[in-house]
C-alpha cells in the first residue's frame, strides 16, 4: 500500500473482508424465492457505498465455493481504477469456471455444504498480512454473506479461525440468507463481537447491510445493533463430524466425542477402564460451551 | 382542663389597632372582656357556641395574636402580653371546641376543606365544573386535621389523588384517610424513640482539688448519679437504706465522695482506717458483694461451646496480670485489709457491661430515689427470668453434648455435593431459548421442501448466466421498491428496541427509566390512581347496603 499522510488517516477507516457464499447448488436450490442477480445487485451497491463512507475504506471480497476460495476482489489492487464491479464479476466467472473443474461428482443431492472454514482462514491471513504492513492501517472486520448450511466435518477448523479472530480482536458478521440459522455463525458473531443478522425481507438486502454492516468499529459503540435472542452453542463430535448435544471429551485437550473411546485421537491420551454405565477417564460433561 | 382562665389582654378591632387594655376571662360557655377603663364600651360577652374558629400568629411575631372567628364572618382579635398567655388562651379554646364537638361536620367552611380546595386550586386550575364534594358526618379535631393537611402539602402525588377522587365527587374524605391509617399515625410520632445512652467515661467524678487548700470539689450530676447506681449496685443498696432515715442526700453524696477520694489516692491502708471509723463509709469502700453474685451467676450462663480458637490472636492472657501495669506494693498487705482493694480491671468491666446494656431506666425520673429504685425493680426482673428458665438449661446441656461430639465416634458421612455454578444465568437461559425454538440436528432443512438432485453442471451453468445477466444489464434501477426500504428500517427498529434483552439483565435499570420523566411521571400517577380506585371498588364486595352499591358504581 502506498504510504498515506497521517493526519488524513482517521480512526474510522476500515477494512471490509466480505465472504460471499458462491455455492451453486446452494443457489439452485433457493432460485425460486431469490436470484442470484438479485444478491449480487444488493451486494455491489453495498461495496460502493462502503467506499464512499471513506476515502481510505478497503474492500477484499473472497468468494466461497464448493470446491475451492478465492480473492475476486481486492480494492488495494485495483489502486485508482473505476471499474470495481466489472472486474469483480469477471473474476467471479473465472472462479466459478475453476470451480467446476474442481468438481468430482456430477451431481448433488440438495443445497450441500461450502468451504466457510477455507475463506475464512484466507481472510484471516490477508488480515495478519495487513497487520504487519506498518503503523497505518485500517481496522479490519469480516462479513460473512451466507446461505448454505453448516458443515460439521468443518467444525474444527471454522472453531480455530473463530479463536484466531478473537485474539486478533477481529470481529465476523454474519448476514445469512438461507433458509434456516447458521449455528457456527452464531458462535462465530457471538464469540468475536460482531453482528448476527438473518434478514425476513430478501428484497430489501441492502438496506439490511446499509444499516446494520456498514459502520465501522469505532461507531458500533455508540449505536445499537441488532442481537440475536439466544445462540446455539451446539458442537459436533470429532468422530463422526454429528452435531451432539452430550458427549464425551477428553480431559487433556477437550476434544469431543460421541461414544466413548480408549484413547483420544487428537491428543493420543489414553482413557480409563468405564465403570458399569459411568464413564471415569473422559468426564461426562453436558456440551455446552 | 381548668374551668376557667383570666389573662391580661388587649381587645382589637382590627391588627393595626391599638387596642383597649383589660382583662379576659374564658369559661367553659363563654368568654368575658372588662377593660380596664371602665369608661370604655369594648365589653365582650361571647358565647362559644357562636364561635367557630381560631387564628393566631407564630411565635415570634411582633404580636401574640389570637382570632376568634363567628360564623357570620364577624371575628374578635385579642393580644396578649407574651405568648405563653396567648397559648394558654389558645390551648383552652381548642380544648373547648374539640369537647364541644362542632355541630354538622364538615360544612363548607370547614378549615379543612377550604384549605384542601385552596391548594387544589394552586396546583391544578380551577375545578368549578365539578360538584361540590360530599358532606360527611365525621368528626375531626383539629390536630387530625392539620396532619392530614400537612400530609397533603408534603406528597404532591396524595395530592394529586385526593383531588381528582374527593373533590371529583368519587369517594369521600372518610374513605380516602380510612386506607392510610398508618401515614396518619406516623406523623405523630415523629419523636424519636431512642434514648440517650449512658456516657462512656469512667472517670465523670474526677474532682477538682484546689492545690493551695485542702479542699476538694465533686461535681454530681442527676446523669451522673444515675452512672453510679447502674454501676455500682452497692451504693444503690445504701442509697435506698440510709436516705432519708439515717442521713440526708447532701451527706450521702459527700460520705460517697470521700470514699471516691480515698480509692483515687490508692492508699488501701488509710481507707481501711477510716473504714474503721464509720461504718457508713465502710460500705462505700467494701468490695461489692452484689457485684460478685451477678457476676458468678453470668458466668455460669456463659456457652462452653465459645469457639476460643478466635481468641489466639490476643495473647493477652498469658502475660502477667493479663497485660495491665502491675502495681508491686499490692503484694504486701495483710489478709485484713483485702476487701478494702478494688481492682482495675474490675472496675472496667463492670463499667464496659453496663455501657453495653444501654439505658434501662428513662432517664426522665429526675429523682435520685425512684432512679435507684426502678434499677432495682429491673434487676429483680433480670433475675426472676434467670430463675425460671430451666428450659434454657436443659437446651443449652443438649447443644454442649451436641457439639463436643468426638470426632472419633462420628459416623461416615455422605460424600459433600460440589454446589451447582452458574456463571451469568441469563446466558445460558438466553442460549436455551435458541435451542428450544430450533428444531434438533440437521432436519431444520425444512425450508427446502425435496432434497432434489441436480446436476452440477447445470447449476454451475445457471450461476454463470445470472452473473453475465448482471455484467450485460448493469445494475437494476432502482434495485429496490420504494417501501421495501421502509419495511425493513420498521423491523429493524422493532427487533432492537424490543425490552426482551434488556428484561433481567440489569438489576438497577427498568424499562419506566428510558422513557421521558413527563411520561414516566404521568403513568405512574395513572397506575396508583387506577390501584386506589381497585381497592375501593373490591372494598365495596359484597354488595350488601345500598351505600356500598353506591360506591361500587361511582368507581
Amino acid at each position: 500500500m502506498a504510504t498515506v499522510p497521517s493526519k488524513l488517516y482517521s480512526d474510522d477507516v476500515s477494512l471490509l473482508m466480505v465472504l460471499m457464499d458462491a455455492n451453486p447448488f446452494f443457489w439452485n436450490s433457493v432460485k425460486s424465492n431469490y436470484l442470484f442477480s438479485d444478491f449480487l445487485t444488493h451486494v455491489l451497491a453495498f461495496l460502493n457505498s462502503i467506499f464512499l463512507l471513506n476515502q481510505f475504506n478497503k474492500v477484499v471480497v473472497i468468494a466461497t465455493g464448493y470446491n475451492s476460495c478465492d480473492y475476486i476482489f481486492d480494492s488495494a489492487a485495483l489502486h485508482g481504477q473505476n471499474q470495481r464491479a466489472e472486474s469483480l464479476l469477471q473474476k467471479l466467472e473465472d472462479f466459478l469456471d475453476k470451480d467446476e473443474s474442481l468438481c468430482r461428482e456430477n451431481s448433488v443431492n440438495g443445497p450441500s455444504v461450502s468451504l466457510l472454514s477455507g475463506s475464512l482462514s484466507m481472510a484471516l491471513c490477508y488480515i495478519q498480512r495487513v497487520f504487519r504492513s506498518g503503523p497505518f492501517h485500517p481496522q479490519p472486520r469480516i462479513l460473512c454473506l451466507h446461505g448454505s448450511p453448516d458443515g460439521p466435518g468443518q467444525y474444527v477448523a471454522i472453531m480455530n479461525s473463530i479463536f484466531s479472530a478473537q485474539r486478533l480482536m477481529v470481529p465476523i458478521d454474519s448476514c445469512v440468507i438461507g433458509g434456516q440459522h447458521s449455528a457456527f455463525l452464531q458462535q462465530a458473531s457471538y464469540i468475536t463481537g460482531g453482528v448476527y443478522l438473518k434478514p425476513q425481507l430478501l428484497d430489501g438486502l441492502f438496506q439490511y447491510l446499509a444499516t446494520v454492516f456498514a459502520t465501522d468499529l469505532n461507531s458500533r459503540a455508540i449505536l445499537q445493533l441488532p442481537k440475536p435472542v439466544g445462540v446455539d452453542f451446539r458442537a459436533s463430535c470429532f468422530c463422526h463430524k454429528n452435531t451432539i448435544d452430550m458427549g464425551f471429551i477428553c480431559s487433556v485437550c477437550l476434544s469431543i466425542f460421541c461414544e466413548h473411546q480408549k484413547k483420544c485421537s487428537t491428543c493420543g491420551s489414553v482413557f480409563g477402564q468405564s465403570q458399569a454405565h459411568n464413564s471415569s477417564g473422559p468426564d461426562q460433561k453436558r456440551n455446552t460451551f | 382542663m381548668d374551668t376557667q382562665v383570666m389573662k391580661r389582654a388587649k381587645y382589637k378591632s382590627s391588627v393595626k389597632d391599638p387596642g383597649v387594655p383589660g382583662v379576659l376571662k374564658l369559661t367553659m360557655e363563654r368568654f368575658v372582656f372588662m377593660p380596664s377603663d371602665p369608661k370604655s364600651s369594648a365589653k365582650l360577652n361571647v358565647e362559644f357556641g357562636m364561635i367557630k374558629g381560631h387564628k393566631f400568629t407564630k411565635e415570634g411575631a411582633k404580636q401574640a395574636l389570637l382570632n376568634l372567628t363567628q360564623d357570620q364572618g364577624g371575628n374578635y382579635i385579642l393580644e396578649f402580653d407574651n405568648f405563653p398567655d396567648r397559648d394558654v388562651c389558645w390551648d383552652f379554646v381548642g380544648e373547648l371546641q374539640s369537647q364541644l364537638n362542632i355541630p354538622k361536620g364538615l360544612t363548607l367552611n370547614h378549615p379543612l376543606r377550604t384549605t384542601a380546595i385552596a391548594f387544589h386550586c394552586e396546583v391544578g386550575g380551577v375545578t368549578s365544573d365539578k360538584p361540590a364534594a360530599p358532606v360527611s358526618t365525621e368528626q375531626l379535631s383539629t390536630s387530625e386535621m392539620e396532619c392530614r393537611i400537612k400530609l397533603l402539602q408534603e406528597n404532591s402525588e396524595l395530592q394529586r389523588l385526593h383531588k381528582q377522587f374527593v373533590i371529583g365527587g368519587i369517594l369521600t374524605e372518610a374513605e380516602f384517610w380510612a386506607t392510610r391509617k398508618k401515614l396518619l399515625e406516623l406523623d405523630d410520632n415523629r419523636r424519636p424513640k431512642q434514648w440517650v445512652a449512658l456516657k462512656n467515661e469512667m472517670w465523670t467524678i474526677k474532682p477538682l482539688s484546689d492545690g493551695q487548700s485542702n479542699r476538694v470539689t465533686f461535681n454530681l450530676t442527676p446523669e451522673i448519679i444515675h452512672q453510679i447506681f447502674a454501676e455500682k449496685p452497692a451504693v444503690r443498696q445504701a442509697y435506698l437504706n440510709f436516705v432519708p432515715n439515717k442521713m440526708t442526700e447532701k451527706e450521702f453524696w459527700t460520705k460517697y465522695s470521700r470514699a471516691e477520694y480515698f480509692h483515687s489516692t490508692r492508699n488501701v491502708i488509710a481507707a481501711a482506717a477510716e473504714a474503721a471509723l464509720d461504718e457508713e463509709l465502710a460500705v462505700f469502700l467494701k468490695q461489692d458483694k452484689m457485684l460478685v453474685d451477678e457476676a458468678r451467676r453470668k458466668i455460669r450462663r456463659v456457652d462452653p461451646t465459645v469457639d476460643m480458637e478466635a481468641d489466639k490472636g490476643d495473647d493477652y492472657i498469658h502475660l502477667p496480670d493479663r497485660g495491665l501495669l502491675n502495681d508491686d506494693t499490692k503484694d504486701v498487705l495483710d489478709a485484713q485489709y483485702e476487701p478494702y482493694r478494688r481492682s482495675f480491671s474490675q472496675n472496667l468491666n463492670q463499667h464496659a457491661a453496663v455501657v453495653l446494656q444501654g439505658r434501662v431506666v428513662d432517664v426522665s425520673l429526675g429523682d435520685a430515689r425512684s432512679v435507684a429504685e426502678a434499677l432495682i425493680r429491673t434487676k429483680q426482673a433480670e433475675l426472676a427470668n434467670d430463675l425460671s428458665d430451666r428450659n434454657l438449661d436443659r437446651e443449652r446441656s443438649d447443644r454442649i453434648s451436641r457439639v463436643s461430639e468426638i470426632e472419633d465416634l462420628r459416623g461416615p458421612q455422605d460424600p459433600s455435593v460440589a454446589p451447582l455454578c452458574i456463571m451469568d444465568p441469563w446466558d445460558y437461559f438466553d442460549s436455551q431459548h435458541a435451542n428450544a425454538l430450533e428444531p434438533l440436528g440437521d432436519a431444520g432443512s425444512g425450508a427446502y421442501t425435496v432434497l432434489s438432485s441436480v446436476r452440477s453442471s447445470e447449476a454451475y451453468d445457471s450461476l454463470r448466466e445470472l452473473i453475465s445477466d448482471v455484467r450485460v444489464r448493469g445494475l437494476k434501477e432502482p434495485f429496490m421498491n420504494q417501501e421495501v426500504p421502509f419495511k425493513v428500517l420498521n423491523v429493524l427498529t422493532q427487533n432492537i428496541s424490543s425490552t426482551k434483552f434488556n428484561i433481567g439483565k440489569n438489576p438497577h435499570g427498568s424499562v419506566l427509566d428510558s422513557l421521558p420523566k413527563v411520561l414516566k411521571e404521568e403513568l405512574l400517577h395513572h397506575s396508583t390512581s387506577i390501584q386506589e380506585l381497585l381497592k375501593h371498588f373490591w372494598s365495596s364486595y359484597p354488595i350488601t347496603t345500598k351505600y356500598l352499591y353506591m360506591k361500587g358504581t361511582a368507581t
